[in-house]
């Protein structure tokens, strides 16, 4: 895709942000077009965007994650009972936020090594980490749900800075260093070339496993960053945090332009398409239309989203052929 | 019956062939890699449409449309690469796409007796018709293959080197097979590179060159063997090949190749490559050739011997050690193995260079392309553009930028103008020479043994894993290799 078509896309996925807040705006007024409700829908798309943006990742070096809410749970899972167990009173946060990072990064490594030197299709490895993961976190936490206690916590990831909740600001650094690790080092030009053929990246002496591993890692991780969001957001450690991530988060990355078979990738795209979903969300609940209905919207969304990639796509190759 | 006419002037890839099938006879079609053979399969089982040119069934033009038109007029062809479904039973692949059935449901009982009549017709009724496909052994997958063709009441069956798969004692068998077949009518198109079969089962056989039949129908028992490779090898494309540079024998061997082995593939192989030498590689599809130098470059985990680069012996098996110790490739399938083809020029040529960390200098990147697309002659010159947009023959000088970015050492080189047009070629031959003078040490593999014997400096003569003949380029012509090749006889001469 040329550079033209690449601004045009990412243009393209700004028009479909903005024509969703005209709607919010004219359906719900003042309840959507206000600062508080805006601050809401990025809280709320902070935590999918981290996933998304190490999504976006692993899915231009030519893989897939089904894992990542199975990962975020056990994550949080892990964290909030290594805090409720140890009560000492010199335990910091910091070991909690730790843990979860380590639990995530850990399972990554798992997918990774599976996928790169095990040679067994991302899917399934994916697959069988969704069961996994999820199960464990279930035996972990007993099918309880535990609570967040420590204040220090609670207020560091609740505050703001300058007005910009903490979260908020954890996603834009995320989704910063995200851009400039695939656009502007030598990591990310190798995601973009083990994506985009593998054999050549292969022939070309680049060491395509211990990459491949390494996207997994780098996703695991940012499941580890949203578990701990979504400890602070909700005060709770469960087994039922981050339910269809996975699809929420494959849906932003391919609606902002990556694409699903590799070698191709924008973090920006992946932001967008996260905040395109969020904002739809938040504009039906505001109307008061129950989630079946989001569902429904979301899912013709993708399709219209996947078929004008196509379109383009096509359109591409065809310049190529004249 | 009276046989079949095909004529079909105008393609490029077939300049005027003609072919003439007599029933029950075994015609051999023989040629170089390139020469056609293929393509004029693919015609006769409706695969491909000739642009002109004349196709008669029994006496009748027909059109062959489309690979149903050929099936119903009883012409079945096996492919090199039989189109099997493994999973499936031996009556089942027998039966596909025409299963006897009655209301959508097989006929389990009718098919299983189809299947051993077939089977029993061919002589090899120890093949179970309920065996599952990919547990049989490559010989009998033939056979299968056969059965499905005399399914369809083929009268006409095109076996594409079928004895590259078998061992000498199938070969037999098989042989035995074709003559059943023979004798009860039905006529044998047999594609080989070994003439010691075509001597013992052919009739008569047509020679293609160049997409052209040079001989048309000769008996094969009136016709010398050497009359039969001068005809496969008279040249019709000249290419100018660079001057050979000076001996360079005093130097210390760039790349050393000790016993290498490959299980399946080649053993005991041995090289020596000098600082400004080329050497060549020549031999046939399925020599191992290509293993070889694929090997030597890691792609493939060395079962046997050792590689070393500057006295300095490689670790098995890894591409990364090989490309640190100044080792490049162009591989032979350049779109699938070398180039991400949706890239621009750049990312393509830097792509050897992002095993170094950190972050992308972009004007850098920039400078060292424009000025490798300007050396090389690159056209367009444009580092951009994708680099799919460009010509076989550029997109090789591309891949060769990218090592030469890389400094590298050592060069192998798979089929280096494969899909390269003729003006290209040179440009592509000179570059070559001129790494070489600079000091690289280059290993050429080619199924153009013009272009190894005009390129290289030493010529090895690789045939079914082993290395035959090693001489100098200038004592060898084409006719020689291609006589060490196909009656493999080992010639005097140093080895290596």
């Amino acid at each position: 895709m040329s550079a033209l078509a690449k601004s045009n896309r990412t243009l393209g996925l700004v028009i479909a942000l903005g024509l969703l807040c005209v709607v919010g705006a004219a359906t719900a007024g003042e309840r959507f077009a206000s600062l508080d409700n805006l601050l809401t829908v990025l809280r709320l798309a902070s935590v999918i965007g981290v996933v998304s943006v190490g999504m976006t990742f692993v899915i231009t070096g030519g893989g897939i994650d089904l894992s990542v809410g199975a990962i975020v749970a056990l994550s949080s899972v892990w964290a909030t009972t290594i805090a409720t167990q140890s009560m000492a009173e010199d335990f910091h946060w910091i070991v909690m936020v730790g843990c979860a990072l380590l639990v995530g990064a850990g399972c990554g490594l798992v997918n990774g090594l599976l996928v790169a030197y095990g040679k067994i299709a991302p899917f399934i490895v994916t697959l069988a980490m969704l069961a996994g993961a999820r199960g464990l976190a279930e035996i972990i936490a007993n099918r309880r749900t535990q609570i967040v206690r420590d204040q220090g916590f609670i207020e560091f990831f609740g505050g703001s800075v300058l007005g910009i909740p903490v979260l908020v600001l954890v996603f834009a650094l995320v989704a910063a260093g995200g851009w400039v690790l695939l656009n502007r080092t030598t990591f990310g030009r190798r995601t973009l070339a083990i994506g985009g053929n593998p054999e050549a990246a292969r022939l070309a002496g680049l060491k395509v496993a211990r990459h491949t591993t390494l996207l997994y890692v780098l996703l695991g991780l940012a499941c580890g960053i949203a578990a701990v969001m979504l400890m602070a957001r909700t005060t709770t450690g469960t087994s039922t945090h981050g339910g269809l991530y996975e699809l929420d988060a494959i849906a932003a990355v391919v609606i902002g332009g990556t694409l699903l078979s590799g070698g191709r990738g924008t973090v920006v795209g992946t932001v967008l398409g996260v905040l395109i979903f969020t904002t739809l969300t938040n504009v039906f609940t505001l109307n008061n239309l129950d989630t079946s209905t989001q569902a429904v919207a979301k899912g013709v969304i993708i399709v219209i989203a996947v078929l004008l990639q196509q379109r383009l796509a096509n359109r591409a190759g065809e310049s190529h052929a004249r | 019956m009276r046989g079949i006419v095909k004529l079909f002037p105008g393609v490029r890839a077939l300049d005027g062939v003609d072919l003439g099938v007599r029933p029950g006879e075994v015609h051999c079609l023989l040629g170089q890699n390139g020469a056609g053979k293929s393509t004029l399969i693919k015609v006769i089982a409706g695969a491909h449409r000739p642009d002109a040119g004349e196709i008669r069934w029994r006496g009748e033009a027909v059109a062959l449309a489309d690979p149903q038109a050929a099936t119903e007029l009883g012409v079945a062809t096996l492919p090199q690469e039989l189109d099997l479904v493994d999973g499936l039973s031996v009556a089942d692949n027998i039966h596909l796409g025409h299963e006897h059935a009655r209301f959508g449901f097989t006929r389990r009982g009718r098919t299983a007796r189809a299947t051993t009549e077939l089977l029993e017709r061919l002589g090899h009724a120890e093949i179970s018709p309920s065996a599952e496909v990919g547990a049989l052994s490559a010989a009998q997958r033939q056979i299968v293959s056969m059965a499905r063709a005399l399914s369809h009441d083929a009268s006409l069956l095109v076996l594409d080197e079928p004895s590259a798969v078998l061992d000498q004692r199938e070969v037999e068998r098989l042989f035995t097979v074709i003559r059943e077949l023979t004798a009860q009518g039905v006529a044998i198109v047999y594609i080989s590179h070994r003439l010691e079969e075509i001597r013992e089962i052919g009739d008569r056989v047509t020679v293609l060159k160049d997409g052209r039949t040079v001989a048309g129908g000769l008996d094969v028992e009136s016709t010398p063997t050497p009359e039969i490779i001068r005809m496969m090898t008279g040249r019709a494309i000249e290419y100018v090949f660079p001057p050979r540079s000076n001996k360079i024998d005093d130097a210390e061997p760039m790349l050393e190749v000790r016993e290498l082995a490959l299980r399946g593939a080649f053993n005991g192989v041995s090289f020596d490559v000098k600082p400004g030498e080329i050497v060549g590689l020549a031999g046939l599809v399925g020599s191992g050739r290509s293993e070889i130098v694929e090997t030597v470059y890691g792609a493939r985990k060395a079962t046997g011997g050792t590689v070393s680069v500057d006295g300095e012996p490689l670790r098995p098996g890894s591409v990364p050690a090989a490309v640190a110790a100044g080792i490049g490739l162009c591989p032979e399938e350049r779109k699938s193995q070398a180039l991400v083809l949706g890239d621009p020029v750049s990312h393509n040529i830097t792509m050897a260079m992002l095993d170094r960390g950190g972050f992308l200098d972009f004007a850098a990147e920039r400078a060292a392309a424009e000025e490798l697309v300007g050396a090389l002659d690159v056209r367009p010159s444009d580092v951009d553009r994708e680099v799919r947009t460009l010509s076989g023959g550029n997109q090789q000088k591309v891949v060769l930028a990218r090592w030469l970015l890389r400094e590298c050492r050592v060069l192998l080189l798979d089929e280096p103008t494969r899909g390269v047009d003729v003006g290209a070629r040179s440009e592509i031959y000179a570059l070559v020479r001129d790494l070489a003078r600079r000091g690289v040490a280059v290993v050429v593999v080619s199924s153009e043994i013009e272009e190894v014997l005009g390129l290289a400096d030493r010529v090895l003569v690789v045939a079914e894993g082993r290395v035959l003949h090693a001489a100098p380029a200038a004592e060898l012509t084409e006719h020689d290799v291609l006589d060490i090749v196909l009656r493999g006889i080992v010639l005097r001469g140093d080895a290596a």
